[in-house]
């Protein structure tokens, strides 16, 4: 496996990840499991319609810092240096 | 000094803003006038994607849809926040290495072929006059009800804004505009909640005042829940919209449709790398973050200020009619809000069931009440008035700016008139602005009948549409012409026949000949949540006709390597 195929394969799989999260957040936690949730309580909250109406639009705010962030990693690792790229 | 003369001063303040900019930010050549240079900082770029991205839709109808919907209302907040991930992810620092100045562009380099670009300017422009018509809308709107000047002159007034700073500046222009729009309406949006979020809970920050007590000690969700119930309306945090699968179906629609949206995904061609594209959507999502979390607060609050402005807990204690404040009177003259005395008692009843007596209660006036309803001062009514244009214009230019540049860039240099100079195509991009302005300008004065309708048209479309065309062009090498003009057809003929046949054809009434009726839906969805059912139409059948037909030519392989690599 050449060079490219290996930056490739570390940017999908995080990728993968990344929306495995995005989809538990939203989907999950916030539509298919509401219900079970909102047993819980975050203050005055139920937790399932937090994660619906604040927590989910807040991890995806982290998610996608977190995901340019180990980009960023991932290029100095294969040792591209895309700043100068214009 | 009254509320009217301060309201002119701030609006006529921030548009001589926008035209100080205009004359500043100039475009010299193509490069700055489409992708205003490819140097925006990702900060300041995540600020103008911001303001292209909230429109008049997200200021002024978004909390009231919520306040009225309750949970259901999520499909709005994950659906319109969630697509960036997706952008940020699969589509944005892909498109920004290859160095684009239009999305059809784009697709007739990675498709190697001219129909394939024709087709996406199809859906471009049918995805972008659909929602600006409704910015054009919005402007008007706001003049005629704040400013008190006509809807026709208030367009007029809006129309001319919008010509100075886009023809002259292009992206440029439009891009340091957007700016100053977000800053004036993120300020406009979060001062009038935080008086608010204050004076019910006690905590200044919305987010917790939303989660926090009220001066009784009860929990203000658990208290709007039981006080609404009690009335007979739905329970607020509880209640879905349809049903789990129909929200299910509706946030990937707006998510996908969100990502697909070409004057969204055109602000990343103006960042000065692959790894500024990936940063600035995250910026981006932090400023409609600091609006869309606040947004759930506004709701809920402005409806428990409304039911207990109304509501007492005995009924012969409610509002009496003559005692209406000030804006009950102001807002009943716009029609928007409606009262019928039908047990002639003298007393307001607004309740869930027959007895209601509110039979008009516009969710649109829930943003723009909420300082009057909470009592706030003159000039934070003025600001919501500045704030609203100001959405409806950013998102109108950068609508604008993708029309004109798939006309100047795509359809006449790219396909009829490859040989024009550039110093051409520049003067060719401005008046193919000018005349964008023209119809959509148009439009806003003669509303055509299904312009309610064409949210769901914009999203579904570039839902079912543009978006997967985009990401197999990236994530797969052997994805070729055949299967993509295949699936983008197939993705949005579904879509469109599907929302015809629920709302009609062109969304005139009487020819839609399944009825709007939940039982004729297919499973259950309704047809604003169709564009992920086109979608994955459109993937299986572009993954179908793919197979069989020749796959790409190396070098559009090669092209598919050079742009995963930053």
């Amino acid at each position: 496996m050449n060079k490219d195929q290996g930056y490739w394969k570390e940017n999908t799989s995080l990728i993968i990840k990344c929306l495995v999260i995005w989809f538990v957040v939203s989907y999950g936690f916030g539509i298919i499991l509401v219900d079970s949730l909102n047993t819980i309580q975050l203050g005055g909250y139920k937790l399932g319609f937090w994660f619906a109406q604040q927590g989910s639009i807040y991890i995806f705010v982290i998610l996608i810092f977190y995901y340019s962030f180990k980009m960023g990693e991932i290029d100095q690792k294969y040792g591209s240096n895309n700043d100068q790229d214009k | 000094m009254d509320l009217k003369t301060l309201t002119f001063l701030i609006v006529g303040a921030t548009f001589v803003v926008y035209i100080g900019i205009a004359f500043w930010a100039r475009a010299r050549n193509t490069n700055e006038f489409y992708i205003a240079g490819g140097d925006i900082h990702p900060v300041a770029n995540g600020m103008a994607t911001a303001a292209d991205w909230m429109s008049a839709a997200s200021f002024i109808s978004m909390a009231g849809m919520i306040a009225f919907l309750g949970y259901g209302g999520s499909v709005f907040l994950m659906g319109w926040t969630g697509g960036y991930v997706l952008l940020a992810l699969l589509l944005a620092p892909y498109l920004r290495k290859h160095g684009s100045f239009t999305v059809p562009e784009f697709i007739s380099d990675r498709y190697y072929s001219k129909t394939a670009r024709v087709v996406a300017v199809v859906c471009l422009i049918i995805a972008s006059v659909t929602y600006v018509i409704g910015q054009m809308k919005g402007i008007g709107v706001a003049f005629s009800r704040f400013l008190e000047v006509d809807y026709d002159q208030g367009l007029m007034v809006g129309m001319a804004i919008v010509f100075i700073y886009a023809v002259m500046g292009g992206m440029k222009g439009i891009t340091y505009t957007q700016i100053a729009q977000y800053v004036i309406m993120i300020i406009a949006y979060t001062i009038p909640a935080i008086f608010i979020s204050f004076m019910l809970t006690g905590n200044p920050i919305p987010q917790f005042g939303l989660g926090g007590t009220l001066e009784d000690g009860s929990y203000l969700l658990d208290k709007l829940d039981q006080i609404i119930t009690d009335l007979g309306f739905k329970e607020y945090t509880t209640n879905a919209r349809l049903s789990l699968f129909n929200m299910f179906f509706y946030t990937l629609s707006l998510m996908i449709g969100t990502a697909g949206l070409p004057h969204v995904i055109m602000r990343f061609f103006t960042v000065p790398s692959v790894k500024a594209a990936r940063s600035s959507a995250g910026w981006a999502l932090v400023f409609i973050a600091i609006l869309y979390t606040t947004a759930p607060a506004v709701a809920a609050m402005a409806r428990l200020n409304l039911i207990t402005t109304i509501d007492q807990p005995e009924q012969e204690q409610n509002l009496a009619y003559k005692d209406r404040p000030s804006w009950f009177r102001n807002w009943e003259k716009t029609g928007l809000l409606q009262f019928e005395d039908k047990n002639g008692d003298g007393f307001i009843q607004y309740t869930g069931t027959e007895n209601n007596e509110m039979v008009k209660v516009d969710r649109d006036i829930m943003v723009l009440a909420n300082p009057e309803i909470a009592g706030l001062p003159n000039w934070v009514i003025a600001l919501v008035a500045a704030g609203g244009l100001a959405a409806a214009l950013s998102t109108a230019a950068g609508l604008l700016l993708a029309i004109a540049s798939s006309i100047s860039h795509d359809l006449l240099k790219g396909v009829f008139r490859p040989e024009i100079s550039e110093k051409e195509e520049l003067r060719a991009s401005r008046i193919a602005m000018a005349a964008s302005i023209a119809v959509a300008g148009y439009f806003g004065f003669n509303p055509p009948d299904f312009a309610a309708g064409t949210v769901a048209l914009a999203f579904g479309l570039a839902a079912s549409s543009i978006f997967p065309a985009l990401m197999m062009g990236i994530f797969s090498k052997t994805m070729n012409k055949e299967g993509a003009i295949a699936g983008m057809l197939a993705g949005i003929g579904v879509t469109l026949l599907y929302v015809f046949q629920h709302k009609g054809i062109m969304f005139i009434q009487s020819t839609a000949f399944l009825g709007n009726m939940e039982p004729n839906w297919f499973l259950g969805i309704e047809p604003n949540a169709f564009g992920a059912i086109g979608a994955i139409v459109n993937f299986s059948v572009a993954y179908l006709v793919a197979k069989k037909n020749p796959e790409p030519p190396i070098e559009v392989k090669e092209m598919i390597e050079r742009i995963r690599l930053p």
